[in-house]
C-alpha cells in the first residue's frame, strides 16, 4: 500500500482529526461495512443450509450445516463445463487484448504521427457506446462471416474472444499509454544506445518498468471477460455456455436451488476477487498514474 | 511527393556528388514511419470487426424492415425509410409509450445509482484519507463488491430480495417489525428501488477505489499550509481537498453515467427476460425488442436513439464542466 513508503508521510496531514471527525468515520464507515457484509453473509451461510432450510426462510445463524451444496453444484448443471469456457475465453482475450494494447500505448506514447488525436479519440469514444448498440449488428455480421466462409464466430469460442477483447482495448490503451508516458525516455536511448531497436527497447526496457500497469490491464480485461452477461447470452450454444449464463440454470420448473445457486456463486467468484484483492495496490497505482497524465 | 519531384529535379540540375543513399538506409526510414502504424494495426482492424463497423451496419439496419427471415441475408431486407424511427417515437401506440416509459425508468435509476455511488464512495474515501488502525484491510475489504463478478452480486440480490425466504423480508418484517405483511421486492414498484440497490451495492466500491487514488495526487504543501493557517480537518475537506479532486470527479461522474445508463447485467439478472415495467430499463427494453419480438429494424432505431442521447448528454456535459473548470481557474 502507498501509506508504507516514506515519501507519502508529507501527504499525511499533520494534525490528528477531532472527535466529530472520528466518530463521524466510526459510524459512517460502520454503516457502508454492514452494507457491504450482508449480501456476502448470504452468499457464504446460505451456501452451508440444507435446501429445506433454505427454502423454510432466511435464519440469521444456520440450524444445519453442510456441504453438500458444494459437491452438489457440479452435477446439478455442467458446472465444470461452464467453468472452462469461462476460463479459456476469459485467458485468451486477456492475453491478446494485452499485447494488442501494449504495442497501440507504446505507438501512441512514443511516437507523433499524423493521425495519432484521432485514433486517441475514436478507440476512447467506442468506450461508451452502450453494449446493447452492437450486439445486434456484430451478431448479424458473425452469423454472415459463418455462412460465408464457414468461420463458426456466433455460438463459438472464438467469437466471444474476439468481442471480449476489443471490450477492453479502449481503457488499456489509454491507461498503458499514460504509463509509458511516466516513464523517461532516457531509458529508451539508452537502450538504443545499447544497440535495441524499438521493439527490443519496448520489451526489454519499458515493459519491465510498467509491470504494475500491465497487470492493472490484465486484471481488468480478465474480469471484464469473465462478468460479462449480454453478449455472452446471446452468442454462446450449449456446448460453449459460459458461467455468466450457465448459473441461472440451477432454477427448475418446480425448485430454485438457493444453496446451491449461493455456493456456485461463490465458488465462480473467488479466483477473480482473489486476483483482484491481492493486485489492488497495483490498481490504485496504475489510476493514479493514469490520472495524472 | 513534393519532395521526391524535389529530389528528381535536384538530380537532373546537378548530377549528384556522392553515390545514392544506401536502399538500407532509406528502408529504415519508411519502417520509422510506417513503425507506429504497423504498431496499432492490430487495434485498429479489432475496433473495426467488434465497434465501429457493427454501428453502421447498425444505422443501416435501422432502416429496413428486418425480421428474423433476413438474418443470413441482410441486403434483401426491404426498405423502411423512417418507419422505425417513427414507430419508435410514436408515443401513442404501445411500443412508443413503453420506449418512453422506459426512458424515463432509466432516467430516474441513473440519477439515483450514480448520486448515491458517488456520495458514498467519496465519503468513505474522505473519511480512510487519514491513516488509522485496520485502514488498508478495510480497504480492500470494500473492494469486494466491485470485484464480485456481477452476475453472482446480482444473483444474491435477487435471493435476498425473495418474498417469503429472503433476507430483506426476514430483516424488516420478523426483526424489525416494519410491514404487517411481506412486501414483494422484485414485483411492482419496489423492484425499481432492488434495482436501484443492487446497483449502488455494486458499483460505489469503484467511485471509492477512483477518489481514493485521486486523493494521493493532492499535494502535501496545500495541507501543510492549510494546517498552518489553522484550518480544522472539516475545511480542509471543503476548501482543498473537493476542489482538488474536481478533474477526477469529472470522469469519474460521466463514467459512472455511461456505465448505469447502459446497465443490463443488473437487471437482466435480478429480473431475467421479463422485469416488471416499474424497473423496465432501455437496454432491456431494447433487447426485447430485438431478441425476443425478432424486430431488429426496431431494436436498431431505437439502439440508434440511445447512441445520439448519449453523445448529445456526454457533450453538454463536457462542455459545462470544462467551463465552469476554467471559470474558476
Amino acid at each position: 500500500m502507498p501509506d508504507r513508503s516514506p515519501s507519502r508521510s508529507r501527504h499525511r496531514p499533520p494534525m490528528a482529526p477531532p472527535p466529530s471527525f472520528v466518530w463521524t468515520r466510526r459510524i459512517g464507515l460502520t454503516l457502508v461495512g454492514l452494507l457491504t457484509f450482508l449480501p456476502l453473509y448470504v452468499m457464504l451461510s446460505s451456501s452451508i443450509k440444507p435446501l429445506q432450510d433454505v427454502q423454510a426462510g432466511f435464519e440469521w445463524i444456520p440450524a444445519h450445516l453442510t456441504l453438500r451444496p458444494y459437491a452438489d453444484i457440479w452435477s446439478t448443471v455442467p458446472l465444470g463445463h461452464y467453468f472452462l469456457n469461462s476460463l479459456i475465453i476469459s485467458s485468451c482475450s486477456t492475453v491478446v487484448s494485452v499485447v494488442i494494447a501494449i504495442l497501440a500505448a507504446y505507438a501512441v506514447s512514443r511516437y507523433r504521427f499524423p493521425g495519432r488525436r484521432l485514433f486517441s479519440v475514436t478507440v476512447l469514444s467506442t468506450q461508451m457506446f452502450p453494449g446493447i448498440l452492437f450486439l445486434l449488428p456484430l451478431f448479424l455480421i458473425y452469423v454472415n462471416i459463418g455462412a460465408g466462409t464457414g468461420v463458426q464466430l456466433s455460438g463459438s469460442r472464438l467469437g466471444l474472444v474476439i468481442t471480449y477483447l476489443t471490450f477492453t482495448l479502449p481503457f488499456s490503451i489509454w491507461m498503458l499509454a499514460g504509463y509509458f508516458d511516466s516513464i523517461p525516455r532516457e531509458l529508451d536511448e539508452a537502450a538504443r544506445v545499447d544497440g535495441n531497436g524499438p521493439i527490443g527497447s519496448l520489451f526489454r526496457i519499458i515493459l519491465p518498468a510498467a509491470v504494475p500497469g500491465v497487470v492493472t490491464v490484465a486484471v481488468y480485461s480478465f474480469m471484464t471477460a469473465w462478468g460479462e452477461v449480454l453478449f455472452a447470452s446471446v452468442m454462446t450454444d450449449d456446448s460453449t455456455r459460459t458461467l455468466a449464463v450457465g448459473l441461472r440454470n440451477y432454477a427448475s420448473q418446480n425448485d430454485v436451488y438457493w444453496n446451491q445457486i449461493m455456493a456456485a456463486s461463490l465458488v465462480v467468484s473467488v479466483p477473480v476477487v482473489a486476483a483482484f484483492l491481492l493486485l489492488q495496490r497495483y490498481l490504485v497505482a496504475g489510476l493514479t498514474a493514469g490520472s495524472v497524465k | 511527393m513534393a519532395a521526391a519531384t524535389e529530389a528528381a529535379r535536384a538530380r537532373v540540375s546537378a548530377p549528384p556528388p556522392t553515390p545514392p543513399p544506401p536502399t538500407r538506409r532509406s528502408w529504415e526510414r519508411v519502417r520509422r514511419i510506417g513503425l507506429p502504424y504497423l504498431l496499432l494495426l492490430p487495434a485498429v482492424l479489432f475496433e473495426l470487426l467488434v465497434h465501429v463497423v457493427p454501428m453502421l451496419v447498425g444505422i443501416f439496419m435501422s432502416f429496413k424492415q428486418l425480421t428474423e427471415f433476413f438474418i443470413r441475408n441482410c441486403s434483401a431486407a426491404p426498405s423502411a425509410g423512417l418507419g422505425n424511427y417513427r414507430f419508435a417515437l410514436d408515443v401513442n401506440s404501445a411500443v412508443g409509450r413503453n420506449l418512453l416509459h422506459s426512458f424515463w425508468i432509466t432516467c430516474g435509476f441513473t440519477v439515483l445509482t450514480v448520486g448515491l455511488s458517488w456520495l458514498i464512495g467519496t465519503g468513505a474515501a474522505l473519511l480512510m484519507q487519514d491513516p488509522f488502525r485496520g485502514r488498508r484491510l478495510l480497504r480492500t475489504y470494500f473492494l469486494i463488491p466491485y470485484a464480485l463478478p456481477a452476475y453472482t452480486a446480482a444473483i444474491t440480490w435477487e435471493f435476498m430480495f425473495q418474498r417469503d425466504t429472503g433476507l430483506v423480508n426476514t430483516l424488516l418484517v420478523h426483526d424489525l417489525h416494519l410491514f404487517k405483511q411481506p412486501p414483494f421486492w422484485l414485483l411492482g414498484g419496489n423492484s425499481f428501488w432492488a434495482l436501484v440497490i443492487t446497483a449502488v451495492w455494486r458499483t460505489w466500491p469503484f467511485a471509492f477505489l477512483v477518489v481514493t487514488a485521486g486523493l494521493q495526487n493532492i499535494p502535501g504543501d496545500l495541507y501543510e499550509a492549510a494546517a498552518i493557517d489553522g484550518a480544522g480537518v472539516w475545511l480542509r475537506i471543503r476548501s482543498i481537498t473537493l476542489p482538488q479532486l474536481r478533474p477526477v470527479n469529472q470522469v469519474l461522474v460521466l463514467v459512472l453515467f455511461l456505465w448505469t445508463f447502459n446497465d443490463f447485467n443488473t437487471p437482466y439478472v435480478l429480473f431475467g427476460n421479463v422485469p416488471p415495467p416499474q424497473a423496465n430499463l432501455l437496454s432491456l427494453q431494447i433487447y426485447d425488442t430485438s431478441f425476443q419480438s425478432w424486430n431488429f429494424g426496431s431494436g436498431s432505431a431505437m439502439s440508434v436513439l440511445l447512441l445520439v442521447f448519449l453523445l448529445l448528454v456526454t457533450a453538454a456535459y463536457l462542455l459545462v464542466t470544462n467551463r465552469r473548470g476554467n471559470a474558476d481557474a
